[in-house]
């Protein structure tokens, strides 16, 4: 540190007024407490500006040694209005040093200390006026009147403090019950899952036991259908070709003839309009007749899709009959119709409301949504006239004999025991499935951090409203946190729950919400809730201070964390 | 980043009321523009016609000849008849001595058939014609002297030289790129529509049938001349070409300044490569950097600097302009028989510039200097005198789009006292409004603006709302119905109300060209009139470009007619400012001409600073911005527009804690102190970051205030002798050639050097010292620096480099309250840097700090103090000031004092009584510092102090070469 050269005091070096009275009064004038009013008078000198607590440093009797030793002054260099001290400690009643702090006693009210920059700046910053006393303004003491107010507000807060503090009593037993309750349902379900897990177990083995002979049987019944029908195919292909091959026989003498062949003229190959007699032979068989026997098992099975017989040519074939099976159910109406023009034109309303309530984040890329939506529209759903054509009268009863046969009654008792083993089954399967989801629902609340004392946990699954000019906000705990514009719109979500968000040492002062819709050009919106001590749970207001970035605040007995006198008064170190 | 570019769009659609069509033709633009900046919207020189046909002139081909058996010495000084040889028409030119060392070329048509524009509102009054005489004549030149200075016109070809003390300081037309197109009829005017081709035919024919070489050649029409189409705006050019153009030379100059508003170095950059600089005032989305692009404002003065002299130029045109600069080396030029002291055949270095405007005359002022304060002092007896701000307005000032609401308001404002940070001003943005009508308030979210005011007022704080010039389109709205109904908007070519889209959605534009508009638009401030608003409320005006969101570059169509019935081409660059100028005078019509008012504007033109402050608009939270703000308010300064600032912070996204800390710091020295921020951006009130930034913030504001007496002084030097507050190394220190293209570091005033840190992560800066034989002081450490090298300083985060000349006092109030205004009767300290003869001088003026009564009533202490053989005295600069205040002297430091006096001791200077006494001081040897205690005597008063036992003298040199040196005694 540098050496430092000072004058020697007492040759005209002590302060000397040059102008103003009122410095003078800055000066070395000790500040006189007035005792307060309904205690025992207590007198008590110290410089101005100087707290009780810190009295003891300025004794006037000896040279003063700033706080933090920078320096030691004679003792009328205190409060002299010029800053001695490196740490200010030499003008508590001046505004001489940078960061120093004045203490005013606010009889009657609460002490304060204010940055002493704010003495005699023309501001009555203490209730009892003693910051200003140069005269540039009258500060009346107007600690009384003020105190008089502050207790009665405190006694009032004090009161909701105090009913808020019994409300979370119970709400930190109900939370406690709630959470044993929880934790012993969670245990109860948890063994009768391991009940329910073996009887499934078993019921699973019951229904393999009763499905294995069942199937079995069922196999059994329909390959004997199934060969029934081919016997009945076989039969049905036999007419045909009777049928034919008399048509075909056009002299009817148990011959069919290339000549009679060619007249089909199904079988012109090159479609030249004449069948030649090498189709017809190629067609036959590469003879030139053949009888009923070889025709039916040579030359029909080869024509018999070619084949036009009378009937067919009395009237126009259908393209394509229906294949059986194909149309089993009525064939469905389309899943979603083509939007109508009412409603196309409403859903752009629509478009266009949550474009303008939405802080307009997605105009741009909404209007680009709006052409891509028709182009879609467009995509799915095709105009009328494409759509298949679909004859609903065509569905017409099948003939009966084209139907499996009932099973026999062994069978049908095989079938119905396994279907009650598959009941059964489903059953325990289902029982096992709503344990699990209990459990994991549970399991989940638990989870949470309803507070220290789970004082929280009534708040979860409630929801709190608050309306304001434009919107109307909705908190619901540990869950997430929406506005929506109150002249109708959609509703945007602020942030889903994430955590108790206050500082450290008090985390459960504040929710975060997070991961909200996101932002155009921004971040995922997101909420931080604010909480208080109140006799009811009610969200008291939301704003917006930064883009995005809500603030909402919420008052709730569960902030209540402690009593609170109820006939409040002011501490003053010197009472 | 791009789709930022549509904010100022979407916000207006906030306002909901725009139809679908609009928006979407809006939002169409937007996605067009998605790239930065979107130059497409903004003209180049080739696409505005006639820059290009300017442009495509060839030097040394120029076809004027002045006509030597027309001159004339007139009361308005030398006049004489300059002819185009090719068409013939003759010009009439004028050139007088005005005022002191200044200079006026008028060029003009004669018997125009449409008379031209003069913007002559940018002068305070009509120059002093001076005394000049023609000091010789013959065949092909005159010369005019005025003062030491001469004025040779040279016929043919066609030039004027000036000469300081027979030197070459400024040629005019020496490149021979003048042009003046006169006003014409259009040919065929019949068939407007039809093309070149048939044009053509008839000058065919007409040259046919003329044949004579004596007649004028036709000025062949070219595309753009008769009207012009930029992007889908039309420009119907009634009138045709009318542009005009001239160069000139500035021998022996490498650097040119000025010309503001451009995003671009101190020293401007020659052009040759690119585009011309561009002055048209222009509403810039995400201006770019180092570009020549227009911006808001425009003021078209140049400052030629070299070691030897200063000169400037003023070329009062209010259209559209465009300059080119060039630098060549020169070498030995034929000027003419009166220059032969050209060095013969030593090359120099010349800046060539070349001016052209669209329209209007050519209107030129030479500002001779020699020096750079001289040639301030005669742009400011042209244009007039800075305003001298009120206190609070060079305080600081805390601004945001938008605080919200009275509540917000009340949550800021107690903020800065909770962290005990001071602040002065609190800014309402565009959101205050009801509906974005101007001068009114949002019912809900302001419901009781008087008792907001008078809250804020209680702490001897202001606020400021802003007032811009597009008036919604609503009957409801007084605003525009008075307007309507009286026709005081602008008009379409059309004749209709011009309209166009802003902020509110479709709003019309008053014509402040109408001098009864501007007077109506005063009486709005009346307090009765405009509801809500207080004494302690002020103004700033936005969006005066004017900015037009569908307009041609954002901006007003061309053909648009004003008051008078000129276009909107010849006025545009001028009209911007007749906003804050008539609101200026309805700020001070309603304290009745008492109260110095204070208004901020975003566009403005020569002349502006009158009136009040500028910002650069719309900058961005990067590094580069925060780099750039120091030319750019450079520029301003030395184009006489003192007081001047960019955004702390930048407007668009979000500086991280260090850019903010870096421009918080910055801007505690520059002259217009305000944090802004964009709607979009996250709040940035000092005390939402860490510790350490917040900290370093509050040193940054608290530094300012603590040297408010120091500013405050310089306001005023600005508003009587036109000198810059914030100046360049080379206004002080003229002669030293390493600071002419400086733009990291500058001058506040005479005596501090501030080299702010600019760069992310810097843990040092390289200052240059300027001075050769200088010593500086660091203003922190009181560390000793010498002039004339860089030397490297390293800085912590907090660390801002600023120095005190040696051979300056500057005072203090180190008392930091919670606003200006509550400092009043504070005592001051004087920092005295020693040079090294010992010695140092400065300034103080104090007056109540708002009033005019410093100006009317001579209420004002301008004081000066020498320290010289050790003695400080205070003595009164201006007698006829006389202030009384309770203001007194708290505290003397001298720095560069190299050994401690053994008594110090005060007395009365002349006949003031002071007792005689002897001060209690502190000296430390390691600063070579001393602190004289409590002179406590009235600043107001006259006194001495004297150090005695101290060397008379003392060379100064490096410390440790010690005080052996200091031989003499007291004299």
């Amino acid at each position: 540190m540098a050496e430092t050269v000072r004058c020697v005091r007492g040759i005209l070096c002590n302060f000397r007024s040059f102008l103003h009275t009122e410095m003078l009064l800055a000066l070395l004038v000790l500040h006189v407490v007035s005792p307060f009013y309904n205690t025992a008078a207590v007198e008590i000198l110290r410089p101005r500006g100087v707290s009780l607590l810190h009295k003891p440093f300025y004794d006037e009797s000896k040279p003063f040694t700033c706080l933090d030793g920078s320096a030691t002054i004679p003792f009328d260099q205190v409060n002299d209005d010029y800053c001695d001290c490196k740490d200010g400690t030499d003008e508590p009643g001046t505004a001489a040093c940078p960061n120093m702090k004045y203490y005013c006693s606010n009889k009657g009210f609460t002490p304060k200390t204010i940055p002493s920059s704010r003495v005699n700046d023309g501001i009555c910053d203490c209730c009892d006026g003693t910051d200003e006393y140069s005269g540039l303004i009258l500060c009346e003491d107007k600690c009384r009147e003020m105190g008089a107010v502050e207790l009665e507000q405190r006694r009032k807060q004090a009161e909701v403090i105090n009913k808020g503090f019994q409300m979370r009593q119970n709400l930190v037993a109900d939370g406690k019950q709630v959470r044993q309750d929880r934790e012993a349902k969670l245990n109860a379900l948890k063994e009768e899952k391991q009940v329910e897990e073996t009887k499934k177990q078993e019921a699973q083995a019951a229904k393999e036991a009763a499905e294995a002979p069942e199937k079995e049987a069922v196999d059994k019944h329909k390959k004997a259908w199934e060969e029934v029908k081919a016997a009945r195919e076989l039969e049905k292909q036999k007419e045909a070709g009777t049928a034919a091959f008399a048509e075909l026989d056009l002299d009817g003498d148990g011959l069919i003839k290339l000549e009679e062949f060619q007249t089909h003229l199904e079988f012109d190959d090159d479609v030249d309009g004449e069948v030649t007699e090498e189709e017809a032979k190629t067609h036959l068989g590469d003879v030139t007749e053949v009888d009923l026997d070889r025709f039916l098992t040579e030359s029909w099975p080869k024509i018999k899709d070619l084949y036009q017989g009378e009937k067919d040519k009395a009237k126009a074939p259908p393209a394509e009959e229906p294949t059986k099976g194909d149309t089993d159910e009525p064939p469905s109406e389309d899943p979603v119709p083509p939007p109508t023009d009412e409603e196309e034109e409403r859903e752009e309303e629509e478009e266009e409301e949550r474009f303008e309530e939405d802080d307009n984040d997605d105009e741009v890329e909404d209007e680009d949504d709006d052409d891509d939506l028709d182009d879609d529209l467009d995509d799915d759903y095709p105009d009328e006239e494409e759509e298949p054509d679909v004859d609903m009268t065509k569905d017409e009863a099948k003939p009966d004999e084209d139907e499996m046969p009932e099973y026999d009654e062994e069978t049908k008792q095989l079938i119905a025991a396994a279907d009650q083993a598959r009941a059964e089954y489903t059953e325990a399967n289902k029982k096992v499935n709503d344990i699990d989801t209990q459990i994991r629902q549970l399991e989940k609340q638990l989870g949470t951090d309803f507070g220290p004392e789970s004082e929280y946990s009534s708040l979860d699954g409630q929801c709190f409203e608050l309306e304001t000019k434009e919107y109307k906000y909705k908190l619901c705990p540990f869950d997430k946190c929406t506005q929506s514009p109150k002249h109708g719109g959609s509703e945007t979500t602020l942030g889903r729950w994430e955590k108790w968000a206050g500082p450290e040492e008090n985390k459960y002062i504040a929710m975060k919400y997070t991961k909200g819709q996101n932002c155009w050009n921004g971040p995922d919106r997101s909420t931080e809730v604010r909480m208080t001590c109140g006799i009811e749970n009610k969200l008291l207001s939301a704003s917006e201070p930064n883009r995005c970035e809500y603030v909402f605040d919420f008052e709730t007995p569960a902030m209540c964390t402690q009593e609170v006198p109820t006939n409040p008064e002011f501490t003053h170190e010197e009472l | 980043m791009g789709l930022i570019y549509c904010s100022a769009l979407i916000w207006s659609l906030r306002m909901g009321n725009m139809p679908r069509p609009k928006l979407l033709l809006l939002l169409a633009l937007c996605v067009l523009g998605a790239e930065a900046v979107d130059r497409s919207n903004f003209k180049t020189c080739d696409q505005s016609s006639f820059c290009k046909r300017h442009r495509n002139l060839q030097p040394g081909m120029s076809p004027y000849r002045a006509l030597m058996d027309t001159v004339q010495m007139t009361p308005e000084g030398l006049s004489m008849k300059v002819l185009n040889t090719r068409n013939k028409v003759e010009l009439q030119l004028h050139l007088a001595a005005v005022n002191i060392n200044t200079a006026r070329l008028t060029i003009d048509e004669i018997n125009p058939i449409r008379e031209r524009f003069r913007p002559t509102d940018a002068l305070s009054k009509e120059p002093t014609i001076a005394e000049a005489s023609i000091l010789a004549q013959d065949d092909n030149s005159v010369t005019l002297g005025f003062l030491q200075n001469k004025a040779v016109v040279t016929s043919d070809p066609f030039r004027i030289d000036f000469l300081v003390d027979d030197e070459l300081a400024i040629s005019v037309n020496s490149r021979g790129l003048m042009k003046f197109e006169q006003y014409r009829k259009r040919k065929n005017n019949d068939e407007p529509a039809e093309g070149q081709e048939n044009g053509e035919n008839q000058e065919g024919e007409k040259q046919e049938g003329e044949g004579d070489e004596e007649k004028p050649v036709e000025e062949e029409d070219e595309p753009g001349m008769w009207e012009e189409t930029f992007k889908s705006h039309h420009d119907s050019k009634p009138y045709g070409p009318s542009s005009v153009g001239l160069d000139f030379s500035f021998p022996g100059v490498e650097h040119v300044y000025g010309i503001p508003e451009h995003a671009d170095t101190f020293a401007l950059k020659t052009t040759t490569s690119g585009e011309p600089y561009r002055l048209y005032n222009l509403d810039v989305f995400e201006y770019e950097l180092h570009n020549p692009m227009a911006l808001y404002g425009s003021i078209p003065v140049m400052i030629a600097h070299n070691a030897q002299r200063t000169v400037g130029l003023f070329w009062m045109n209010a259209a559209e302009t465009w300059i080119d600069i060039s630098s060549n080396t020169a070498g030995k030029t034929v000027f003419g028989k009166m220059l032969d002291y050209v060095k013969g055949g030593s090359e120099m270095p010349q800046t060539d510039t070349h001016w052209i405007s669209e329209s209007g005359v050519i209107d030129v002022f030479f500002m001779l200097g020699p020096n750079p304060g001289q040639v301030f002092s005669q742009y400011t007896d042209l244009t007039g005198k800075p305003a001298m701000p009120p206190l609070f307005a060079i305080a600081y000032h805390q601004s945001r789009w938008n605080y919200n609401d009275e509540e917000d308001v009340k949550n800021v404002d107690a903020g800065f006292d909770d962290n005990d940070i001071p602040y002065d001003v609190l800014w309402l943005d565009i959101e205050h409004t009801d509906g974005k009508r101007y001068m009114t308030w949002d019912k809900h979210k302001f419901p009781t603006p008087k008792d907001m005011q008078d809250r804020v007022a209680a702490k001897g704080r202001k606020m400021v709302v802003i007032v811009d010039p597009h008036i919604k389109r609503d009957d409801n709205y007084h605003i525009h119905k008075d307007a309507k109904d009286h026709g005081y908007y602008v008009k379409s070519k059309d004749g209709g109300d011009f309209e166009g889209w802003c902020w509110p959605g479709s709003s019309s534009y008053l014509d402040f060209i109408n001098p009864t508009v501007r007077d109506w638009w005063a009486s709005r401030f009346d307090l009765g009139t405009f509801e809500g608003s207080t004494k302690n409320l002020f103004i700033w005006n936005d969006m005066n470009e004017p900015s037009v969101f569908n307009g041609p570059e954002i901006t007003m169509h061309k053909d648009a007619v004003h008051y008078g019935g000129w276009e909107h081409r010849d006025v545009h660059n001028i009209f911007g400012m007749y906003l804050p100028k008539s609101t200026y005078l309805g700020l001070m019509q309603r304290s009745h001409g008492k109260e110095r008012p204070f208004v901020l504007s975003r566009a403005f033109f020569a002349g502006y600073h009158r009136y009040g402050a500028v910002w650069t608009g719309d900058n961005t939270a990067e590094w580069g911005h925060l780099q750039i703000s120091i030319p750019m308010l450079l520029s301003l300064s030395v184009a006489g527009q003192s007081f001047v600032g960019a955004d702390v912070g930048g407007f668009f996204k979000n500086p991280d804690s260090e850019l903010l800390l870096r421009w918080y710091q910055a801007a505690a020295y520059q002259p217009f102190f305000r944090a802004h921020a964009h709607l979009d951006t996250r709040r940035r009130e000092p005390w939402l970051f860490d510790k350490e930034t917040m900290g370093g913030i509050r040193e940054a504001i608290r530094a300012r205030y603590a040297l408010l007496p120091y500013w405050y002084t310089l306001f005023y030097q600005a508003a009587t002798r036109g000198m810059p507050v914030m100046r360049p190394l080379w206004v002080e220190f003229p002669q030293d050639t390493s600071t002419f293209a400086t733009e990291d570091e500058f001058m506040i005033g005479y005596a501090l050097l501030a080299h702010p840190v600019t760069e992310a992560g810097a843990s040092g800066v390289q200052v240059y010292f300027p001075g050769e034989g200088q010593v500086w002081y660091d203003v922190d450490t009181h560390k000793r620096h010498n002039g004339g090298v860089t030397e490297y300083i390293p800085v912590t985060l907090t660390k801002i480099p600023v120095f005190q000349k040696g051979g300056t006092i500057v005072a203090r109030k180190e008392r930091i309250r919670r606003a200006s205004s509550l400092t009043s009767r504070d005592p001051y300290t004087f920092t005295i840097a020693l040079d090294k003869q010992g010695t140092a001088t400065g300034e103080l003026f104090v007056d109540d700090g708002h009033s005019f009564k410093y100006r009317d009533n001579n209420r004002f202490l301008h004081k000066n103090y020498l320290f010289e053989n050790n003695k400080l005295i205070s003595r009164t600069m201006d007698m006829n000031g006389e202030f009384e205040t309770k203001s007194w002297v708290e505290r003397i430091i001298i720095i560069g004092l190299p050994k401690a006096p053994t008594t110090v001791t005060i007395d009365g200077v002349r006949d003031i009584m002071i007792d005689k006494k002897n001060l209690e001081f502190r000296y430390t040897p390691d600063t070579q510092t001393l602190v004289i205690r409590k002179p406590a005597v009235n600043v107001a008063q006259n006194w001495s102090i004297t150090l005695q036992n101290l060397p008379c003298c003392y060379m100064g040199g490096d410390r440790g070469e010690g005080l052996g040196s200091y031989l003499c005694g007291n004299r």
